[in-house]
Protein backbone atom coordinates (compact mmCIF):
# COMPACT_ATOMS: atom_id res chain seq x y z
CA UNK A 1 0.00 0.00 0.00
CA UNK A 2 1.35 3.47 -1.31
CA UNK A 3 0.60 6.99 -1.40
CA UNK A 4 1.27 9.35 -4.21
CA UNK A 5 1.17 13.00 -3.11
CA UNK A 6 4.52 14.13 -4.96
CA UNK A 7 6.51 12.52 -7.81
CA UNK A 8 9.60 12.22 -5.75
CA UNK A 9 7.60 9.07 -3.81
CA UNK A 10 8.18 7.00 -7.26
CA UNK A 11 11.79 6.16 -8.38
CA UNK A 12 12.36 6.32 -12.25
CA UNK A 13 12.10 2.61 -12.38
CA UNK A 14 8.67 2.72 -10.81
CA UNK A 15 7.45 5.11 -12.94
CA UNK A 16 8.57 2.99 -15.87
CA UNK A 17 6.91 0.21 -14.03
CA UNK A 18 3.77 1.96 -13.83
CA UNK A 19 3.59 3.24 -17.16
CA UNK A 20 4.21 -0.53 -18.51
CA UNK A 21 1.12 -1.90 -16.70
CA UNK A 22 -0.91 1.16 -17.52
CA UNK A 23 0.30 0.06 -21.30
CA UNK A 24 -0.93 -3.64 -20.40
CA UNK A 25 -4.47 -1.86 -18.83
CA UNK A 26 -5.12 0.19 -22.63
CA UNK A 27 -7.78 -2.26 -23.79
CA UNK A 28 -9.11 -2.73 -20.11
CA UNK A 29 -9.70 1.38 -20.20
CA UNK A 30 -11.07 1.09 -23.95
CA UNK A 31 -13.58 -1.29 -22.88
CA UNK A 32 -12.76 -3.89 -25.08
CA UNK A 33 -12.10 -6.77 -22.49
CA UNK A 34 -13.35 -6.59 -18.72
CA UNK A 35 -10.69 -7.71 -15.78
CA UNK A 36 -12.17 -7.22 -12.79
CA UNK A 37 -8.87 -7.21 -10.81
CA UNK A 38 -10.18 -4.60 -8.16
CA UNK A 39 -13.38 -6.30 -7.59
CA UNK A 40 -14.60 -5.73 -3.55
CA UNK A 41 -12.44 -2.28 -3.55
CA UNK A 42 -13.98 1.02 -2.59
CA UNK A 43 -12.45 4.23 -3.64
CA UNK A 44 -13.51 7.24 -1.85
CA UNK A 45 -13.45 9.77 -4.57
CA UNK A 46 -12.95 13.08 -2.73
CA UNK A 47 -12.91 16.40 -5.19
CA UNK A 48 -13.19 19.88 -2.74
CA UNK A 49 -12.40 21.79 -5.76
CA UNK A 50 -13.74 21.23 -9.87
CA UNK A 51 -12.74 18.30 -12.04
CA UNK A 52 -13.94 16.86 -15.04
CA UNK A 53 -11.13 14.87 -16.14
CA UNK A 54 -9.29 13.54 -13.12
CA UNK A 55 -12.56 12.67 -11.48
CA UNK A 56 -14.10 11.05 -14.18
CA UNK A 57 -11.04 9.01 -15.16
CA UNK A 58 -10.47 7.73 -11.38
CA UNK A 59 -14.36 6.39 -11.42
CA UNK A 60 -13.82 5.34 -15.39
CA UNK A 61 -11.06 3.71 -13.94
CA UNK A 62 -12.25 2.01 -10.92
CA UNK A 63 -15.42 0.85 -12.51
CA UNK A 64 -13.64 -0.73 -15.93
CA UNK A 65 -11.84 -3.04 -12.90
CA UNK A 66 -14.55 -4.24 -11.13
CA UNK A 67 -14.49 -1.66 -8.38
CA UNK A 68 -16.76 0.65 -6.52
CA UNK A 69 -16.43 4.15 -6.13
CA UNK A 70 -17.95 7.18 -3.64
CA UNK A 71 -17.67 10.75 -4.79
CA UNK A 72 -17.39 13.25 -2.33
CA UNK A 73 -17.47 16.97 -3.08
CA UNK A 74 -17.33 20.00 -0.97
CA UNK A 75 -21.04 21.02 -1.58
CA UNK A 76 -23.84 19.10 0.07
CA UNK A 77 -21.45 17.72 2.59
CA UNK A 78 -20.13 18.08 5.86
CA UNK A 79 -17.54 20.26 4.51
CA UNK A 80 -19.80 22.95 3.83
CA UNK A 81 -20.35 22.75 7.69
CA UNK A 82 -17.02 23.65 8.77
CA UNK A 83 -15.83 19.76 9.51
CA UNK A 84 -12.42 19.89 9.54
CA UNK A 85 -10.60 17.54 6.60
CA UNK A 86 -9.09 15.63 9.25
CA UNK A 87 -12.08 14.52 10.42
CA UNK A 88 -13.46 14.22 6.66
CA UNK A 89 -10.68 11.89 6.00
CA UNK A 90 -11.72 9.79 8.95
CA UNK A 91 -14.42 9.29 7.40
CA UNK A 92 -13.31 7.93 4.43
CA UNK A 93 -10.77 5.61 5.88
CA UNK A 94 -13.84 3.62 7.46
CA UNK A 95 -15.94 3.73 4.36
CA UNK A 96 -13.21 2.83 1.48
CA UNK A 97 -10.27 1.43 0.69
CA UNK A 98 -8.33 4.06 -0.88
CA UNK A 99 -8.76 7.78 -1.13
CA UNK A 100 -8.12 10.30 -4.08
CA UNK A 101 -8.27 13.64 -3.08
CA UNK A 102 -7.99 16.95 -4.95
CA UNK A 103 -7.92 20.15 -2.62
CA UNK A 104 -8.05 24.04 -3.05
CA UNK A 105 -5.05 24.09 -0.13
CA UNK A 106 -1.53 23.22 -0.60
CA UNK A 107 -0.18 20.41 0.99
CA UNK A 108 -3.57 18.94 2.04
CA UNK A 109 -2.95 15.70 -0.12
CA UNK A 110 -0.29 14.85 1.92
CA UNK A 111 -2.10 16.28 4.96
CA UNK A 112 -5.03 14.17 4.39
CA UNK A 113 -1.94 11.06 4.31
CA UNK A 114 -1.08 11.39 7.35
CA UNK A 115 -4.38 11.45 8.89
CA UNK A 116 -5.32 8.00 7.71
CA UNK A 117 -4.37 4.36 7.22
CA UNK A 118 -5.46 3.94 3.57
CA UNK A 119 -3.41 5.05 0.54
CA UNK A 120 -3.75 8.54 -0.45
CA UNK A 121 -3.68 9.58 -4.00
CA UNK A 122 -2.84 13.63 -4.91
CA UNK A 123 -5.17 14.53 -7.91
CA UNK A 124 -4.08 18.06 -7.60
CA UNK A 125 -3.40 20.28 -4.02
CA UNK A 126 -3.90 23.71 -4.80
CA UNK A 127 -1.26 25.33 -6.67
CA UNK A 128 1.41 22.29 -5.67
CA UNK A 129 1.45 19.09 -7.22
CA UNK A 130 -0.58 16.93 -9.62
CA UNK A 131 1.26 13.72 -10.15
CA UNK A 132 -1.27 11.40 -11.10
CA UNK A 133 -1.95 14.05 -13.88
CA UNK A 134 2.12 13.74 -14.47
CA UNK A 135 2.13 9.83 -14.84
CA UNK A 136 -0.49 9.99 -18.06
CA UNK A 137 1.51 13.10 -19.02
CA UNK A 138 4.51 10.85 -19.25
CA UNK A 139 2.43 7.93 -20.82
CA UNK A 140 1.55 10.33 -23.16
CA UNK A 141 4.86 11.06 -23.94
CA UNK A 142 6.45 7.80 -24.38
CA UNK A 143 3.39 6.62 -26.36
CA UNK A 144 4.22 9.34 -29.29
CA UNK A 145 7.85 9.17 -28.53
CA UNK A 146 8.98 6.01 -27.87
CA UNK A 147 10.90 7.13 -25.11
CA UNK A 148 10.90 9.62 -22.12
CA UNK A 149 14.81 9.75 -22.13
CA UNK A 150 16.63 13.45 -23.62
CA UNK A 151 13.55 15.50 -24.86
CA UNK A 152 13.17 18.84 -25.71
CA UNK A 153 9.91 20.09 -23.82
CA UNK A 154 8.47 23.50 -23.66
CA UNK A 155 6.01 24.17 -20.84
CA UNK A 156 4.03 26.99 -21.78
CA UNK A 157 1.62 29.45 -19.54
CA UNK A 158 1.18 29.78 -16.21
CA UNK A 159 4.43 28.06 -14.62
CA UNK A 160 3.66 29.83 -11.16
CA UNK A 161 0.09 28.71 -10.21
CA UNK A 162 0.20 25.67 -12.80
CA UNK A 163 0.29 22.53 -10.46
CA UNK A 164 0.71 20.64 -13.92
CA UNK A 165 3.88 21.81 -14.45
CA UNK A 166 5.18 21.47 -11.31
CA UNK A 167 4.87 18.18 -10.95
CA UNK A 168 6.00 17.11 -14.81
CA UNK A 169 9.76 19.71 -14.92
CA UNK A 170 10.34 17.43 -11.74
CA UNK A 171 9.49 13.85 -13.55
CA UNK A 172 11.36 14.91 -17.28
CA UNK A 173 14.27 16.46 -15.63
CA UNK A 174 14.83 13.06 -14.18
CA UNK A 175 14.46 11.60 -17.69
CA UNK A 176 17.35 14.34 -18.83
CA UNK A 177 14.71 16.63 -20.59
CA UNK A 178 15.74 20.09 -21.71
CA UNK A 179 13.16 21.83 -20.09
CA UNK A 180 12.17 25.44 -21.86
CA UNK A 181 10.14 27.51 -20.10
CA UNK A 182 7.49 30.00 -21.14
CA UNK A 183 5.71 32.35 -19.48
CA UNK A 184 5.01 35.73 -18.79
CA UNK A 185 7.27 37.45 -16.13
CA UNK A 186 4.39 37.57 -13.49
CA UNK A 187 4.11 33.59 -14.12
CA UNK A 188 7.48 32.01 -14.52
CA UNK A 189 7.99 29.09 -12.32
CA UNK A 190 8.88 29.63 -8.89
CA UNK A 191 12.52 30.14 -8.03
CA UNK A 192 13.05 26.90 -5.72
CA UNK A 193 10.64 24.49 -8.16
CA UNK A 194 13.52 26.24 -11.03
CA UNK A 195 16.36 25.76 -7.97
CA UNK A 196 15.72 21.92 -7.76
CA UNK A 197 15.28 21.55 -11.42
CA UNK A 198 19.06 22.59 -11.58
CA UNK A 199 20.15 20.98 -8.45
CA UNK A 200 19.23 18.07 -10.18
CA UNK A 201 21.61 19.32 -13.26
CA UNK A 202 18.63 19.46 -15.45
CA UNK A 203 19.13 21.76 -18.42
CA UNK A 204 16.69 25.11 -17.89
CA UNK A 205 15.68 27.83 -20.27
CA UNK A 206 13.15 30.69 -19.37
CA UNK A 207 11.36 32.86 -22.06
CA UNK A 208 8.48 34.55 -22.56
CA UNK A 209 8.68 33.94 -26.35
CA UNK A 210 6.70 30.58 -27.39
CA UNK A 211 7.44 31.31 -31.26
CA UNK A 212 11.27 30.80 -30.87
CA UNK A 213 11.06 27.68 -29.21
CA UNK A 214 7.99 25.77 -31.15
CA UNK A 215 10.76 24.71 -34.67
CA UNK A 216 13.03 22.61 -31.36
CA UNK A 217 10.34 21.10 -29.51
CA UNK A 218 9.18 17.63 -29.31
CA UNK A 219 6.62 18.10 -26.76
CA UNK A 220 5.06 21.44 -26.09
CA UNK A 221 2.83 21.51 -23.09
CA UNK A 222 0.23 24.22 -23.13
CA UNK A 223 -1.53 25.07 -19.86
CA UNK A 224 -4.42 27.64 -18.96
CA UNK A 225 -3.43 30.76 -17.18
CA UNK A 226 -5.92 29.80 -14.23
CA UNK A 227 -8.10 32.96 -12.79
CA UNK A 228 -8.85 31.00 -9.89
CA UNK A 229 -5.27 30.81 -8.42
CA UNK A 230 -5.00 34.84 -8.74
CA UNK A 231 -5.10 36.68 -5.47
CA UNK A 232 -5.25 39.46 -7.63
CA UNK A 233 -7.96 39.98 -10.59
CA UNK A 234 -6.32 43.04 -11.62
CA UNK A 235 -3.17 40.66 -12.10
CA UNK A 236 -4.81 38.03 -14.12
CA UNK A 237 -6.68 40.77 -16.76
CA UNK A 238 -2.90 41.76 -17.58
CA UNK A 239 -1.77 38.27 -18.59
CA UNK A 240 -5.62 36.41 -19.81
CA UNK A 241 -4.85 35.30 -23.56
CA UNK A 242 -1.50 36.23 -23.96
CA UNK A 243 -0.46 33.01 -25.67
CA UNK A 244 -2.75 31.39 -28.21
CA UNK A 245 -1.60 28.89 -30.04
CA UNK A 246 -3.12 28.55 -34.16
CA UNK A 247 -2.25 25.91 -36.55
CA UNK A 248 -0.52 28.20 -38.67
CA UNK A 249 2.11 28.44 -35.37
CA UNK A 250 3.02 25.21 -36.11
CA UNK A 251 4.27 25.19 -39.82
CA UNK A 252 8.02 24.91 -38.47
CA UNK A 253 7.27 22.48 -36.05
CA UNK A 254 8.88 19.19 -35.79
CA UNK A 255 7.09 16.09 -37.70
CA UNK A 256 6.77 14.39 -34.44
CA UNK A 257 6.16 16.87 -32.17
CA UNK A 258 3.06 16.93 -30.10
CA UNK A 259 1.22 19.45 -28.55
CA UNK A 260 0.16 18.72 -24.67
CA UNK A 261 -2.40 20.11 -22.45
CA UNK A 262 -4.22 19.25 -19.36
CA UNK A 263 -7.12 20.57 -19.87
CA UNK A 264 -9.44 22.60 -20.01
CA UNK A 265 -8.28 25.08 -22.25
CA UNK A 266 -9.93 28.72 -23.08
CA UNK A 267 -7.82 30.50 -25.51
CA UNK A 268 -4.24 29.14 -25.60
CA UNK A 269 -4.79 26.19 -28.32
CA UNK A 270 -7.08 27.38 -30.99
CA UNK A 271 -9.95 24.48 -32.42
CA UNK A 272 -7.60 24.92 -35.42
CA UNK A 273 -4.89 22.86 -34.27
CA UNK A 274 -7.12 20.27 -33.07
CA UNK A 275 -6.71 18.67 -36.73
CA UNK A 276 -3.41 19.08 -37.45
CA UNK A 277 -0.94 15.47 -36.43
CA UNK A 278 0.58 17.43 -33.72
CA UNK A 279 -2.56 17.62 -31.54
CA UNK A 280 -2.26 14.95 -28.38
CA UNK A 281 -4.75 16.37 -26.00
CA UNK A 282 -8.05 14.29 -26.48
CA UNK A 283 -5.82 11.29 -26.22
CA UNK A 284 -3.71 12.66 -23.19
CA UNK A 285 -7.06 12.67 -21.50
CA UNK A 286 -8.38 9.51 -22.13
CA UNK A 287 -4.86 8.05 -20.92
CA UNK A 288 -5.67 9.33 -17.74
CA UNK A 289 -7.88 5.80 -17.19
CA UNK A 290 -5.47 3.52 -18.16
CA UNK A 291 -2.70 5.01 -16.26
CA UNK A 292 -4.88 5.75 -12.81
CA UNK A 293 -5.64 2.26 -13.28
CA UNK A 294 -2.24 1.34 -13.35
CA UNK A 295 -1.89 3.53 -10.32
CA UNK A 296 -5.17 2.25 -8.15
CA UNK A 297 -3.47 -0.99 -8.47
CA UNK A 298 -0.12 -0.16 -7.24
CA UNK A 299 -1.80 1.53 -4.50
CA UNK A 300 -3.87 -1.40 -3.56
CA UNK A 301 -0.94 -3.44 -3.76
CA UNK A 302 -3.02 -5.73 -6.68
CA UNK A 303 -0.50 -6.94 -9.43
CA UNK A 304 -1.05 -6.15 -13.28
CA UNK A 305 -0.85 -9.50 -14.92
CA UNK A 306 1.70 -9.32 -17.76
CA UNK A 307 -1.58 -10.35 -20.33
CA UNK A 308 -4.18 -8.62 -18.67
CA UNK A 309 -7.19 -11.26 -19.91
CA UNK A 310 -11.14 -11.05 -19.50
CA UNK B 1 39.73 37.94 30.12
CA UNK B 2 41.42 40.80 28.61
CA UNK B 3 38.44 42.65 27.95
CA UNK B 4 35.80 43.48 31.02
CA UNK B 5 32.95 42.23 31.13
CA UNK B 6 30.47 44.06 29.41
CA UNK B 7 27.09 42.38 31.67
CA UNK B 8 27.81 40.40 35.41
CA UNK B 9 28.09 36.84 35.32
CA UNK B 10 24.68 35.22 36.33
CA UNK B 11 24.04 32.87 39.44
CA UNK B 12 21.53 30.93 38.30
CA UNK B 13 20.06 30.30 33.86
CA UNK B 14 21.29 29.83 30.65
CA UNK B 15 23.93 31.56 28.52
CA UNK B 16 23.52 31.59 24.49
CA UNK B 17 27.10 33.03 23.66
CA UNK B 18 28.30 32.95 19.79
CA UNK B 19 25.36 34.05 18.18
CA UNK B 20 25.30 35.90 14.50
CA UNK B 21 25.66 39.54 15.28
CA UNK B 22 22.52 41.31 15.37
CA UNK B 23 20.75 38.05 15.55
CA UNK B 24 20.12 37.95 19.67
CA UNK B 25 16.45 39.72 19.28
CA UNK B 26 15.81 37.15 16.60
CA UNK B 27 16.55 34.39 18.97
CA UNK B 28 14.79 35.70 21.84
CA UNK B 29 11.49 35.42 19.65
CA UNK B 30 12.61 32.51 18.67
CA UNK B 31 12.83 31.28 22.18
CA UNK B 32 9.96 33.11 23.59
CA UNK B 33 11.91 33.94 26.08
CA UNK B 34 9.74 37.54 26.66
CA UNK B 35 7.23 36.14 26.43
CA UNK B 36 4.76 36.04 29.33
CA UNK B 37 8.01 35.98 31.75
CA UNK B 38 9.72 37.83 34.18
CA UNK B 39 13.08 36.77 34.20
CA UNK B 40 16.06 39.14 34.08
CA UNK B 41 17.49 39.01 30.55
CA UNK B 42 20.86 40.46 29.73
CA UNK B 43 21.39 40.96 26.13
CA UNK B 44 24.77 42.03 24.19
CA UNK B 45 25.17 43.00 20.47
CA UNK B 46 27.67 43.55 17.82
CA UNK B 47 30.80 42.42 20.49
CA UNK B 48 34.02 41.66 19.71
CA UNK B 49 34.67 37.88 19.17
CA UNK B 50 37.86 36.19 18.57
CA UNK B 51 36.36 33.18 17.26
CA UNK B 52 33.53 35.05 14.85
CA UNK B 53 34.78 38.52 14.81
CA UNK B 54 31.48 40.42 15.99
CA UNK B 55 28.74 38.66 17.90
CA UNK B 56 25.86 38.74 20.27
CA UNK B 57 25.29 37.15 23.55
CA UNK B 58 22.32 36.68 25.57
CA UNK B 59 21.49 35.84 29.36
CA UNK B 60 18.69 34.50 30.95
CA UNK B 61 18.46 34.32 34.40
CA UNK B 62 17.09 31.39 36.45
CA UNK B 63 16.01 29.89 33.65
CA UNK B 64 17.36 26.44 32.04
CA UNK B 65 16.89 26.30 28.44
CA UNK B 66 15.54 22.88 27.70
CA UNK B 67 16.73 21.16 24.68
CA UNK B 68 13.57 21.30 22.33
CA UNK B 69 13.75 25.23 22.99
CA UNK B 70 17.34 25.11 22.06
CA UNK B 71 17.12 23.35 18.80
CA UNK B 72 15.51 26.40 17.31
CA UNK B 73 17.83 28.12 17.25
CA UNK B 74 19.66 25.86 15.06
CA UNK B 75 17.72 28.08 12.33
CA UNK B 76 19.39 30.78 13.04
CA UNK B 77 22.51 30.28 14.92
CA UNK B 78 23.33 26.75 14.55
CA UNK B 79 26.88 27.57 15.82
CA UNK B 80 25.97 29.28 19.24
CA UNK B 81 27.47 27.67 22.59
CA UNK B 82 24.87 27.26 25.08
CA UNK B 83 26.27 26.94 28.90
CA UNK B 84 23.60 26.01 31.94
CA UNK B 85 24.70 28.42 35.05
CA UNK B 86 24.40 27.09 38.56
CA UNK B 87 25.98 28.87 41.49
CA UNK B 88 27.96 30.85 39.17
CA UNK B 89 29.04 28.24 37.81
CA UNK B 90 28.68 26.14 34.23
CA UNK B 91 26.96 23.09 34.78
CA UNK B 92 26.10 21.67 31.78
CA UNK B 93 27.07 22.83 27.67
CA UNK B 94 24.47 22.14 25.56
CA UNK B 95 24.65 21.14 22.04
CA UNK B 96 21.95 22.82 19.56
CA UNK B 97 20.75 20.61 16.77
CA UNK B 98 19.28 21.41 13.47
CA UNK B 99 16.96 17.88 13.58
CA UNK B 100 15.83 16.60 10.30
CA UNK B 101 11.89 17.81 11.04
CA UNK B 102 10.89 20.88 13.06
CA UNK B 103 7.26 19.34 14.94
CA UNK B 104 5.48 22.34 16.62
CA UNK B 105 8.12 24.78 16.36
CA UNK B 106 6.90 27.15 13.71
CA UNK B 107 3.77 27.43 11.71
CA UNK B 108 4.10 27.31 7.62
CA UNK B 109 3.84 30.65 6.68
CA UNK B 110 2.18 30.47 2.99
CA UNK B 111 -1.26 31.68 2.74
CA UNK B 112 -2.78 29.08 1.43
CA UNK B 113 -0.74 25.80 3.17
CA UNK B 114 -4.12 23.96 4.71
CA UNK B 115 -2.26 24.09 7.89
CA UNK B 116 -3.61 27.58 8.27
CA UNK B 117 -6.95 26.13 8.97
CA UNK B 118 -6.36 26.00 12.93
CA UNK B 119 -8.89 23.62 13.69
CA UNK B 120 -7.22 20.94 11.46
CA UNK B 121 -5.35 19.15 14.51
CA UNK B 122 -2.74 17.42 13.30
CA UNK B 123 1.13 18.69 14.11
CA UNK B 124 2.64 21.45 12.27
CA UNK B 125 6.01 20.06 10.58
CA UNK B 126 8.93 21.71 9.17
CA UNK B 127 11.55 19.14 6.65
CA UNK B 128 15.15 20.55 6.96
CA UNK B 129 15.91 19.36 3.14
CA UNK B 130 19.88 21.48 3.79
CA UNK B 131 21.49 22.73 6.40
CA UNK B 132 23.63 25.00 4.78
CA UNK B 133 22.43 26.57 3.03
CA UNK B 134 19.23 26.65 4.91
CA UNK B 135 16.87 25.25 3.18
CA UNK B 136 13.58 24.34 5.34
CA UNK B 137 10.33 23.46 4.05
CA UNK B 138 6.61 22.70 4.88
CA UNK B 139 6.38 19.00 4.82
CA UNK B 140 2.24 19.35 3.48
CA UNK B 141 2.51 22.10 1.24
CA UNK B 142 6.56 22.42 0.34
CA UNK B 143 6.92 25.93 0.29
CA UNK B 144 10.09 27.15 1.14
CA UNK B 145 10.24 29.38 4.48
CA UNK B 146 12.51 31.85 5.33
CA UNK B 147 14.02 32.53 8.93
CA UNK B 148 12.12 35.34 9.09
CA UNK B 149 8.92 33.85 8.51
CA UNK B 150 9.83 31.68 11.09
CA UNK B 151 10.80 33.40 13.56
CA UNK B 152 7.19 35.60 12.88
CA UNK B 153 5.52 31.92 12.66
CA UNK B 154 7.29 30.55 16.06
CA UNK B 155 4.09 28.49 17.79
Amino acid sequence: MSDLITMDDLTNDEIVEILDAADRLLPVAKGDIYAPLLQGKVLGNLFFENSTRTRMSFESAMKRLGGEVLNLSSVGSSVAKGETLYDTMQMVDGYSDIAVIRHPHQGAAQYSADAVEIPVLNAGDGAGNHPTQTMLDLFTIRQAHGTLEGLNVVLVGDLRYGRTTHSLSHALVRFGAKLTLVSPESLTMPTEIVGDLQKHGADVTESEDMAAAIPEADVIYMTRIQKERFPDEDEYTKVAGIYKMTADDLGGAKGGMIVMHPLPRVEEIDPSVDSTKHARYFQQAFNGVPTRMALLCRSLGVKVPKKVKS
Amino acid sequence: MSEMRRVTAICNGTVVDHIPAGKALQVMQMLRVDVGRSNPISLVMNVPSGKVGRKDVLKIEDRELTQVELDRLALIAPHASVAIIRNYSVAEKREIELGEELVNIARCSFWNCITQNTREPLPHKLRVVSEDPLDVRCAYCGRTQSIDEMADSIL
